[in-house]
C-alpha cells in the first residue's frame, strides 16, 4: 500500500514504540500533524517555545533509558531547537528531532521559514540527515533511531521537506540497519581489562572515577558490586550522579570545582585511578598541569576513543560499552587470586578520612534568613531522597549536587556539559511523563527559571504537578559570586531588578504558588506541598541569603587541591 | 609535526563539510584538503595535510573516525608513502626570459601546456617540497598566478586503504 511521507513518519515512530513526542507544530509539519491527529498509538506534548521540546525528550530520555523524540517546523522552529539540541548532545542524550524543511524546490531560495537546518545543527548533532526522496524517508529514520541510542548516544536529526511528507510511497520498517562507517566497539579488549585489574590489584592508594557514562550504559549495578568488591573510595562527577549510591561510606561525594575536599584531594593524590565513561573535563580535573604534578596510573574505560588520552594521558584504555567492560572486570575480579594490598588500602582510607573530616559542606546557619543549602537539605528529608531532581544552571544546581544524596542512577537530571539555563523546567515535564507515577522537583532560580517560566502553561494542560524549588537569591548567583571572588565586587548586571510575583505568576497559570521567607516555614512548606498538593504543581519561592557562596571552589585555572574553603572567608 | 591524513569517506552531499567543519571547531589546523570520489562511485577519498603535535594528530584522526561518514583514516605519514602535487603556474615569458623558464621548467620536469607570445604556463608534479622550489628557483616577479591542488598520497607497497 502507498503511504505519505507524512504517515510514514508516523508509522516509523509506531515501530520504534515512541510514546511521547514533544513538539510544536507550524507549516512545514502539517501534513505531519494532520497525521498525528488520525492515531493514537503516541501521544504528542504540546510545549509553548520549541527549546522546551527538545529540553523535554531529553530528560524523558535521561529519567527513562528510552530515545526521546520531538518534532519542530522549519526556521525558526529549528533555531529555537538548537538550545535543546547542544544541550544532549554535551550530555550524550539520544534524540531524534525531526524537523520540517521548505519544499525541495525552494530549498536554497531563502524561502519563508527557511534555514540551513542541517548546516546550523552539524556541530550539535551526533549525525543529521535531509531526506530528499519519500524512499529513503522509513530507512533514514531507523537510521537516526539507531544511531541516537548505540555507540556514545546522542542526538540525531532528520529534516524533512514539505513536499516529501506529501509524496507517497510503499512503506516498510526496516528490522535492521548496518552502516559501513559505522561500528562502535562495545565489548572491551580482553588485554587491556586484565591490565587494569594487575593494576588495581597493585595501588596502593586507589580511586575509582565516574561520569555521565555509568548512567547512560545503565552500569550502576555492576559499578556499585565492583567498587564494593574492591573496597575502594569512589567519587562521581556532575553527570554520575546517581551512578553509585551518595549514602554509602566508600562514596566521598563529587569531585570538581564544586566537589567535596575528600574526592578532589583524593582525586589528586591517588596512585592508580579508575576512570569510567568520564572525560576529565575542565569542571571536573582543573587545570591539566596541576593535575599531572602528582604521578598516577590512570586506566580509562569509555564507550568513545576521542575522550581517551584527550585532555590528560592515559595509561590503560578501554574502549568498550562501560556495562559490558564492568561485567567482564567484575567476573575476572572474582576468581581472581590477586588481592588488593590491604594494609596499604586501610592506610588510604585513614587520609580520606581525615579530609573528611574538614566538613567541607558545612554551612553557616542562619535564623532570620534561609541559607539556600538548608532548603535542598529539607527538600532531601521530606521527599525521602528518592524524587527525581531536575536542575537549571547555578548556584542552585551546585547546592542540588551537594546535598540531595542521589542513590539511584537516573535521578539527577541537570545539563551539565552545556549549562543551559531554561533547563529545569522543561526537564521536569520530560521527566514526569516518563515516570508519571514518581515525585519531581525541579531545582532552580528565579533567574534560570525566567528563561523558560512559559511552560506553566504546559504544566497546566497536561496536568504536571512539579514541584518547582525556586532558589531566589535576586542575584545571578554563580555570576555574583565570581564577581565577588574575582572581579572586585563589581556587580556588573547580575542583580536581577522588576522580579514578578513568582505566587501571582503560578496562580496566574492556574498553579499553587507559595513564597517562603522565614527558615522555620521551609520544612512545613515543602510538606503541604508534596502532601497537601500531591496533585498540584506548586511553586515553591524560597527568599533566600543573598551572599552565600558555593563551597568548596576551585577557581578555573587552579589544580583540584587548591580549593577555596567556606572557612578560609 | 606535519602529517598526512587519508580518509575514504561516504561520497554523501555535506559529508566534506563535516570534515571542514570538524576542523574549524575544533581549531585543528589545515594546510591543504583535497577531495575526489575513489573507483567506488559511492565513496570519495580525502587527503589532509595538518601540522600538530602527536597528541593534536591522534585527536585529529580521533574524531575523524567519529563522523558518521568516516569509513576509514589512516595517517600516511606513519610509514612509507608517496605524496604527490599538482601545481600550475603561469609566468611572463618574454626576451630572455622565455628561454630560461623553458630550461627551469625542464630541470623541474615540469611541462609547459600552454604558450602565447607573453606567457607560458607550467604544469609541475611533484611533493610539496618540490613544487616549493621551483617556485624558489624561478624570478618571482615573473609569476602571474599559480594555483596547486594540495597534496594527494598514498602507501607504499602492502598499505593499502580500502572499505
Amino acid at each position: 500500500m502507498l503511504l505519505t511521507g507524512a504517515e510514514i513518519v508516523i508509522r516509523c515512530l509506531q515501530e520504534e514504540k515512541v510514546e511521547f513526542v514533544f513538539g510544536y507544530p507550524g507549516g512545514s509539519v502539517l501534513y505531519i500533524y494532520d497525521e498525528l491527529f488520525k492515531q493514537d498509538k503516541f501521544k504528542h506534548v504540546l510545549v509553548r517555545h520549541e527549546q522546551a521540546a527538545v529540553h523535554a525528550a531529553d530528560a524523558y530520555s535521561r529519567s527513562s533509558q528510552k530515545v526521546g523524540v520531538c518534532l519542530v517546523t522549519s526556521g525558526p522552529g529549528v533555531t529555537n531547537a538548537v538550545t535543546g539540541i547542544a544541550t544532549a548532545y554535551m550530555d550524550s542524550i539520544p534524540l531524534v528531532v525531526l524537523t520540517g524543511q521548505v519544499p525541495t524546490a525552494y530549498i536554497g531560495q531563502d524561502a519563508f521559514q527557511e534555514c540551513d537546518t542541517v548546516g546550523i545543527t552539524r556541530p550539535c548533532v551526533k549525525h543529521n540527515f535531509l531526506v530528499k526522496d519519500v524512499k529513503d524517508l522509513a530507512t533514514t529514520i531507523k537510521k537516526a533511531f539507531y544511531l541516537a541510542k548505540t555507540g556514545r548516544p546522542g542526538p540525531v536529526l532528520v529534516d524533512i521537506p514539505k513536499d516529501i511528507t506529501n509524496h507517497k510511497c510503499e512503506f516498510s520498517y526496516p528490522q535492521s540497519v548496518t552502516m559501513r562507517s559505522y561500528n562502535p566497539v562495545i565489548k572491551g579488549h580482553a588485554g587491556q581489562i586484565k591490565k587494569a585489574l594487575q593494576l588495581l590489584h597493585g595501588a596502593k592508594r586507589p580511586m575509582v572515577y565516574a561520569g555521565g557514562g555509568v548512567i547512560l550504559s545503565d552500569a550502576a549495578e555492576v559499578l556499585t558490586k565492583l567498587v564494593k568488591k574492591l573496597g575502594f573510595p569512589i567519587t562521581n562527577t556532575l553527570m554520575g550522579l546517581g551512578g553509585y549510591p551518595a549514602t554509602d561510606k566508600q562514596f566521598v561525594g563529587m569531585l570538581g570545582m564544586h566537589g567535596t575536599v575528600e574526592a578532589n584531594m583524593a582525586m589528586q593524590h591517588c596512585d592508580v585511578l579508575l576512570a569510567i565513561g568520564a572525560r576529565f573535563d575542565d569542571r571536573v580535573i582543573g587545570n591539566p598541569a596541576h593535575f599531572n604534578e602528582e604521578s598516577r596510573k590512570i586506566i580509562h574505560i569509555d564507550i568513545d576513543p576521542s575522550s581517551i588520552s584527550k585532555r590528560v594521558k592515559v595509561d590503560v584504555p578501554i574502549v568498550g560499552n562501560v556495562a559490558d567492560v564492568l561485567d567482564d572486570m567484575l567476573k575476572l575480579i572474582e576468581v581472581a587470586e590477586a588481592r588488593s594490598d590491604a594494609q596499604a588500602l586501610a592506610a588510604w582510607w585513614l587520609q580520606i578520612e581525615q579530609w573528611r573530616a574538614k566538613n567541607c559542606l558545612k554551612y553557616k546557619q542562619n535564623s532570620n534568613v534561609i541559607m539556600p543549602q538548608y532548603v535542598i537539605e529539607k527538600l532531601y528529608e521530606v521527599t525521602g531522597g528518592d524524587a527525581f531532581i531536575t536542575s537549571d544552571v547555578g548556584q542552585h544546581q551546585m547546592w542540588a549536587a551537594q546535598y540531595y544524596k542521589f542513590d539511584k542512577p537516573r535521578r539527577w537530571i541537570n545539563s551539565g556539559g552545556l549549562g543551559t539555563m531554561g533547563f529545569g523546567l522543561p526537564a521536569a515535564m520530560g521527566t514526569r511523563f516518563a515516570n508519571p507515577d514518581a515525585t519531581v522537583a525541579c531545582v532552580t532560580g528565579e533567574a534560570s527559571i525566567q528563561m523558560c517560566i512559559q511552560e506553566l502553561s504546559t504544566c497546566k494542560q497536561y496536568r504536571l504537578p512539579i514541584k518547582i524549588i525556586n532558589l531566589n537569591n535576586r542575584y545571578l548567583g554563580m555570576v555574583r559570586q565570581w564577581q565577588e571572588m574575582f572581579h572586585g565586587n563589581r556587580y556588573a548586571e547580575s542583580y536581577i531588578n522588576a522580579l514578578p510575583d513568582f505566587v501571582k505568576l503560578a496562580e496566574a497559570y492556574g498553579h499553587v504558588g507559595m513564597q517562603i521567607t522565614q527558615p522555620a516555614d521551609v520544612e512545613p512548606a515543602l510538606r503541604r506541598a508534596f502532601t497537601e498538593h500531591q496533585n498540584d504543581l506548586v511553586f515553591l519561592d524560597f527568599i533566600t541569603d543573598q551572599t552565600a557562596n558555593v563551597f568548596p571552589m576551585v577557581a578555573a585555572g587552579k589544580g583540584l587541591s587548591q580549593m577555596i574553603l567556606a572557612e578560609d572567608l | 609535526m606535519r602529517h598526512i591524513i587519508s580518509i575514504l569517506l561516504e561520497n554523501e552531499a555535506g559529508a566534506l563539510s563535516r570534515v571542514s567543519g570538524l576542523f574549524s571547531a575544533r581549531a585543528f589546523n589545515i594546510e591543504s584538503l583535497t577531495v575526489a570520489p575513489t573507483e567506488d562511485a559511492s565513496l570519495s577519498r580525502m587527503t589532509i595535510v595538518s601540522v600538530g603535535s602527536d597528541d593534536v594528530i591522534e585527536q585529529i584522526t580521533k574524531q575523524l573516525n567519529k563522523l558518521i561518514e568516516v569509513v576509514k583514516v589512516v595517517d600516511l605519514s606513519e610509514a612509507p608513502h608517496i605524496e604527490r602535487e599538482l601545481m600550475v603556474v603561469k609566468v611572463r615569458a618574454i626576451g630572455k626570459d622565455r628561454e630560461e623558464m623553458k630550461r627551469t621548467a625542464d630541470i623541474f620536469r615540469g611541462r609547459i601546456i600552454d604558450v602565447t607570445e607573453s606567457t607560458y604556463v607550467v604544469e609541475l608534479t611533484g611533493n610539496t617540497a618540490k613544487l616549493d622550489a621551483f617556485i624558489e628557483a624561478i624570478d618571482r616577479t615573473l609569476i602571474l598566478e599559480a594555483v596547486r591542488t594540495g597534496v594527494c598520497g598514498i602507501g607504499r607497497g602492502d598499505r593499502i586503504l580500502r572499505a
